[in-house]
């Protein structure tokens, strides 16, 4: 009898794409399957946005600004994503004992929270157009979309440098241990005011608004909006143009600044032999 | 039952307290318990201040500050059943050696729930203050109708108390996705509770479910007993007196109270018959 034994040879920019693709699918495969998860990740956002359209609807406020609200309310999902299923995502595998495995395993860590960001852009996506084609629907929202390839870019641009970011906290967040919890939820609400996810940035003066932009979203929705809505442009911070120019350096920023970090993890994993211990 | 006190709530409430607690140090904690309940309200207060003409004195800015920084309770002890479930069964994996404890379970989550109304407490006490201070909420605190305030606090707990029990019971049932259970009941409670805006502003074909919600009415007796007249200015339950509103309070707390009894036997019987008391959700 002969065994088959089942390798793969495959080293350098194919191995890394690889480790993407098998990173990428169960995030696009797996979270299709799990019906609960789409049901309560659109579910939960949808409510959160459906609160905020009717206090503005009490406040007698602009139709535009339930519009605002829907574009908010649907890229929470992807904050919700990036925070609980990328930065987080390294402490559940601590948890979960899979860590040592992502680490002994002959791939890059680079390539694999580069799969789970591809992943969970491309799944997320799903339940943001489902927030927005919903909310659109139920609250009658009118775009004005002044340029679609601009606001492509700007899409494109902001989820590149938003999952930039979560793999930084991938990396920052093993460090943490049971506080990991206590640091997503910190990042909710007070990043949902910074960023401006139910109202114009510009409401904070310039100054503000300005260091909010370190976060990607920020600018991201302020220039989506004024692309999207007739009133958008006199209530933006600053014009598309320069955003789309600050989301790209927050791209490469971001991802540079994660491979760094990581680096620093891994000698320090090696260093320490503590990394992947969940009793911490 | 002071021995069941003493062998149960009391070690159950200072568990809870290190658990919300000590994972970090005293600084952050304080910061960290300042910084989520003042983000939370102060979106709401940009909200206004971004399309409101009206100054800080219009009836509805108090009306969504105050209904903002009351349900804090509700995600802490409500949905904070759910959650001290979860973190005893999956985080700690202690939850099968405190069901064979000589213990009783539901004083055990009573007394985890103190925890996390101690908590809210803290986040509701930094909201209110710094809307006074800074927010310009127009709150006097020798308006404050004490005795009703407390009064609507006892029973309004208690029946957030008596919900947790019944979310965090049914929650020990569940193995797939029972992280969500405490989340969006919070969430579903908020849209339809008029916590942030009045009823009447919701389609009228849900606004009866809003006047089914416990929290409909603790929350107009809240805002009664710290704004006087003031909170009268919405119509929704201008109709109600503010005995007819301690009554329906009253009768839907006794209601909670019946059905925790009644979910707590049946939950705990699926749970030990399904082998749940030790399940992974693999989170």
């Amino acid at each position: 009898m002969t065994m088959t034994t089942l390798t793969h040879t495959d080293t350098g920019w194919r191995l890394f794409l690889r480790t993407i693709v098998a990173r990428a699918y169960p995030r696009i495969i797996g979270q299709q399957r799990e019906k609960s998860w789409i049901f309560f990740e659109t579910f939960l956002p949808f409510i959160a946005t459906c609160g905020y359209v009717f206090v503005y609807r009490a406040m007698n406020a602009p139709e535009d600004y339930i519009g605002f609200v829907i574009v908010g309310g649907a890229m929470t999902a992807f904050w919700m994503n990036v925070m609980w299923s990328m930065s987080a995502q390294m402490y559940w595998e601590k948890e979960n004992g899979n860590l040592a495995l992502y680490i002994m395993a002959p791939n890059n860590m680079m390539a694999i929270l580069l799969g789970m960001a591809i992943g969970g852009m491309f799944a997320t996506t799903l339940r943001a157009i489902v927030i927005i084609v919903l909310g659109s629907w139920f609250f009658q929202v009118h775009f004005a979309i002044a340029s679609f390839v601009q606001l492509f870019a700007v899409f494109m641009l902001t989820l590149t440098a938003l999952y930039g970011l979560g793999m930084v906290f991938a990396s920052l967040f093993l460090l943490f241990g049971r506080d990991a919890w206590q640091v997503v939820s910190l990042f909710q609400e007070p990043v949902y005011f910074l960023s401006g996810f139910y109202f114009p940035v510009k409401s904070f003066g310039f100054a503000v608004a300005l260091i909010a932009s370190v976060l990607p979203l920020t600018l991201g929705m302020d220039a989506m909006r004024q692309l999207s809505f007739a009133s958008g442009p006199t209530l933006g911070f600053i014009s598309v143009e320069i955003e789309i120019v600050g989301l790209m350096i927050l791209s490469v920023m971001f991802i540079a600044l994660a491979k760094y970090a990581l680096s620093v993890i891994e000698r320090k994993a090696i260093e320490e032999g503590t990394l992947t211990d969940r009793r911490r | 039952m002071l021995k069941t006190f003493r062998n149960t709530f009391f070690p159950a409430a200072w568990l809870g307290w290190q658990i919300e607690s000590n994972w970090t140090d005293p600084f952050l904690f304080i910061i960290f318990s300042i910084l989520k309940p003042i983000a939370s309200v102060m979106i709401l207060v940009f909200m206004y201040n971004a399309v409101s003409r009206n100054a800080a004195d219009s009836p509805i800015y108090s009306y969504i500050y105050l209904g903002n920084a009351f349900y804090i309770y509700v995600g802490a002890v409500m949905a904070g059943g759910s959650y001290s479930i979860l973190d005893d069964r999956e985080r700690y994996r202690s939850l099968k050696y405190i069901y064979i404890a000589p213990i009783n379970i539901p004083i055990y989550l009573l007394g985890r729930a103190v925890a996390r109304f101690i908590t809210g407490t803290i986040a509701v006490f930094i909201t209110l203050s710094a809307g006074v201070l800074f927010f310009k909420v127009p709150l006097n605190i020798l308006n404050i109708n004490w005795l009703m305030l407390i009064s609507a606090m006892i029973l309004g707990v208690a029946c957030l108390t008596f919900m947790g029990i019944v979310l965090g019971m049914w929650t020990l049932t569940l193995r797939t996705e029972p992280w969500f259970i405490g989340e969006a009941v919070a969430a579903a409670l908020y849209l339809f509770s008029g916590a942030i805006f009045p009823i009447t502003i919701l389609p009228t074909i849900l606004q009866p479910i809003g006047f089914i919600m416990p929290m409909t009415y603790w929350l107009e007796l809240i805002r009664r007993s710290l704004l006087g007249s003031g909170a009268a200015a919405f119509p929704t339950l201008a109709g109600f007196s503010d005995i007819q509103l301690f009554g329906i309070l009253g009768i839907i707390t006794l209601a909670f109270g019946l059905i925790a009894s009644f979910a707590y036997r049946f939950f705990d019987k699926v749970a030990r018959d399904n082998g749940m008391i030790d399940a992974q959700s693999n989170f």
